[in-house]
């Protein structure tokens, strides 16, 4: 964490995030520094697999991050925003309390973004509420 | 003759520091606080005497910080406390410091009686204004007692006003007492998000019956909260919103937005409860249950 994040285009290009296939569901852990070139990278890898792959749920762990900046936060919400389209949810788990802390100081709540504690809650969430239920609907405050 | 009239009254206060001292211990401040013996009174007056004396000698007789002070400054705030506990009021103390002032200016004019009027003039203000320092001194050292006492309290209020209550399997609660400020709920956010990691919490409830008023900046603590929650994946209900404060709210404008609101810690704790499909039942007397 001594090391600033880089600009948009700045640290290394290679930065490939594992998007792991669980059945239905997308599972993608993030640990530690995230260079914003990961975290664009992995926005276009999960629009690309998720149409490919007709996935209906993501999951990203979020429990080994220890900051996330604006920068980060709007890439949540943005892909939160870009599954949706493509008719699949996006859970985020386990963000520290320090995370979210900051988050909500910098007026990023993520609204259109659902959260769970653990990837075992999200994942019930997420096959409880397949698209095929939808009507049953899936928690989702906006605040 | 003489030097100046701070070496005058220096020289004054060392030649006739144990009269001084017998005659203050008689004054009501000294008999009150050494009630035991007089000459522990007598004592105090000495060393109190000897740090004017050491004032004086450094030219500082306006400066309650001088170095001088610094070895009686525990004594006088000693005096000073011993005072108010007796239920003395901070004017009423200084009042009876002001006491202490006479019987020393009587001395000093009896020990001038051959010099010249301007030199007496001289040293009786300098000794008064010795003495009013003298008064200033205790007057701080009782408002910084009172300041550390604040401090400490408001500590204690910090630690003791945010427990986080575990009610059932995945519920925390936090009974909210007192107004909050940012500090106050900064730590409840911070103990509430903390706990709810630690027992995997999928829900929260946030009790202000305890809370006497609500405004804008309250609210906003509260939004807070809940949206730090929400990010964490757990979901926040506020609870023991009292009718007369959710009517100001009303008339504020204040708008909780999308959070979850139940009247009572009751209510909302059937709600988490109905939310997890967790039921309670009542047994009937006959066998019958009602739910």
């Amino acid at each position: 964490m001594s090391e600033a994040f880089p600009g948009p285009h700045g640290g290394p290009a290679t930065g490939h995030v594992p998007v792991l296939r669980l059945g239905e569901v997308l599972l993608v852990t993030l640990q530690g520094d995230l260079y914003d070139s990961t975290a664009q990278q992995l926005q276009q890898d999960l629009a690309e697999t998720i149409s490919r792959s007709g996935a209906t749920g993501v999951i990203i762990d979020i429990s080994g991050v220890e900051i996330v900046d604006s920068f980060l936060g709007r890439v949540l919400a943005e892909i939160a925003g870009q599954t949706e389209l493509l008719a699949a949810r996006t859970v985020v788990v386990g963000m520290r309390p320090a995370v979210a802390i900051t988050l909500v100081e910098l007026g990023l709540t993520l609204p259109g973004v659902h959260t769970a504690l653990s990837t075992e809650v999200a994942m019930a969430l997420l096959t409880e509420h397949a698209p095929s239920s939808r009507y049953g609907g899936l928690r989702r405050e906006s605040l | 003759m003489a030097g100046s009239p701070t070496h005058e009254v220096r020289d004054f206060l060392r030649r006739r520091r144990e009269q001084i001292a017998q005659r203050w211990a008689d004054e009501p401040l000294f008999r009150a606080v050494f009630t035991v013996s007089r000459d522990e009174a007598v004592e105090a007056g000495k060393a109190v005497v000897d740090a004017l004396a050491q004032v004086a000698d450094a030219g500082r007789v306006e400066d309650p910080d001088a170095a001088g002070f610094t070895a009686v400054r525990e004594q006088l705030a000693r005096m000073g406390a011993a005072r108010s506990r007796a239920g003395l009021s901070t004017a009423q103390v200084s009042s009876e410091l002001a006491t202490l002032r006479p019987p020393v200016e009587n001395l000093l004019l009896s020990d001038l009686q051959e010099a010249t009027d301007t030199h007496v003039r001289d040293c009786v203000t300098t000794l008064s204004v010795l003495m009013g320092t003298l008064r200033v001194v205790v007057m701080q050292t009782a408002l910084s007692e009172g300041q550390a006492l604040i401090d400490r309290q408001r500590l204690q209020l910090l630690e003791v006003a945010t427990p986080v209550i575990k009610l059932w399997d995945g519920i925390v609660a936090v009974p909210l007492i007192g107004t909050l400020d940012s500090a106050r709920s900064q730590v409840v956010m911070e103990t509430l998000l903390e706990s709810i990691v630690e027992q995997q919490a999928r829900y929260a409830i946030l009790d202000i019956t305890g809370v006497p008023t609500v405004d804008s900046l309250v609210a906003q603590h509260l939004m807070k909260t809940v949206a730090a929650a929400r990010l964490m994946g757990a979901e926040c209900i506020v609870s023991g919103i009292r009718p007369a404060i959710a009517q100001t709210m009303v008339h504020l404008g204040l708008d909780l937005g999308t959070v979850v609101t139940r009247s009572s810690l009751a209510d909302a704790l059937g709600y988490v409860l109905h939310q997890l499909g967790v039921g309670i039942v009542t047994p009937g007397a006959n066998g019958t249950v009602t739910r």
